[in-house]
């Protein structure tokens, strides 16, 4: 499948995903701790499947740290 | 007992985990002061990292198994639209309506964007999220706050990170007057036990801290520290203080006093 080109994490990437959870699985990205945004806006985890990706996308993986 | 936004707290300290020299002094601390709830934060994280169950999974991990609320924070944003984002984001991983709201205004200070926190606030609220404001001391923004739905109020003592304890009392004092039945805990800028207890003896619910504790020479004393200073502040706000006054007042009856002459 031709690959599309995003920004994820701020760093390009090419992918050949079409959907939000399948470029979880290329990227090796696992964990039910992950939180998704595409573009700025908020993509629940259970909207992964369904949130269609499009070239130039930007997605943000975020994961728990540490805080104050 | 301290009930925030419809839920009960053990105590009347929130630790932030951030800055500790071990992922297991995080817990040793929450435990050693009575922690009621911990901050926690969103960041990146390589693809690794969560393959190999790193550092965010580990952290997530550690902080469930101490059976404390969660306070997600958006530490780090600039605008109330990051914030809003950080918040919902927060949300889906953490489970809770709970949101520490940051915006920062200045790089330096890192004193809160009041414009973009109320803007970000009202989002929020209308959201359903049980929003906890990092703000000044400012009485017209704290107004603002709570009119957007906010029913707590964070306002800094001194800037964060600083140490520097309550650098404005007669504003930390008017706060507490001007607003007697809201949920007040100071947040930032807290350095020593004793600018714990010095907040705590006006009257504030609860006080959110992390620099202090973590970076002490020893985090877990210092939580031990923290926690009694809190409890002797609240217990002496109940007690009722004395005034301080002008002149000297004679602490021993004048009254049958002998006389040697």
């Amino acid at each position: 499948m031709r690959e599309i080109s995003l920004i994820v994490n701020g760093q390009p990437a090419n992918v050949a995903s079409r959907d939000l959870a399948t470029l979880l699985t290329e990227l090796s990205y696992d964990g039910d701790w992950l939180a998704t945004a595409v573009n700025g806006v908020v993509i629940r985890r259970d909207d992964r499947v369904a949130y269609a990706l499009r070239p130039g996308d930007r997605v943000e993986i975020l994961s728990p740290m540490q805080g104050g | 007992m301290l009930e925030v936004y419809g839920k009960k707290l053990s105590s009347r300290l929130i630790l932030g985990t951030a800055q500790y020299p071990s992922p297991e002094m995080i817990g040793e601390a929450v435990r050693a002061g009575g922690a009621c709830a911990v901050t926690v934060s969103l960041r990146r994280e390589s693809a690794q990292d969560t393959a190999a169950a790193g550092p965010g999974g580990i952290f997530w991990s550690m902080v469930r198994s101490l059976g404390v609320p969660v306070l997600p924070n958006t530490a780090g944003c600039h605008t109330a639209r990051e914030a809003v984002t950080t918040a919902q984001m927060a949300r889906d991983v953490f489970g809770t309506n709970w949101i520490k709201l940051e915006v920062i205004g200045n790089h330096d200070t890192l004193q809160p964007d009041v414009f973009e926190l109320v803007e970000a606030a009202r989002i929020l609220c209308d959201e359903g999220f049980d929003v906890f404001p990092y703000t000044t001391d400012d009485l017209v923004v704290a107004e603002r706050l709570l009119d957007a739905g906010c029913r707590v109020l964070m306002p800094w003592c001194a800037p964060i990170g600083s140490a520097r304890g309550p650098v404005n009392l007669d504003a930390l004092r008017s706060m507490r007057a001007h607003f007697p039945d809201i949920c007040l805990i100071v947040d930032a800028g807290i350095g020593r036990p004793s600018h714990a207890a010095t907040v705590m003896e006006l009257g504030y619910d609860a006080v959110l801290l992390n620099t202090a504790v973590a970076r002490a020479g020893d985090p877990v004393y210092m939580a031990r520290a923290f926690a009694g200073a809190i409890k002797a502040g609240r217990t002496a706000w109940h007690a009722g203080l004395l005034e301080p006054r002008d002149f000297a007042v004679p602490s021993t009856p004048v009254i049958g006093m002998a006389t040697f002459q």
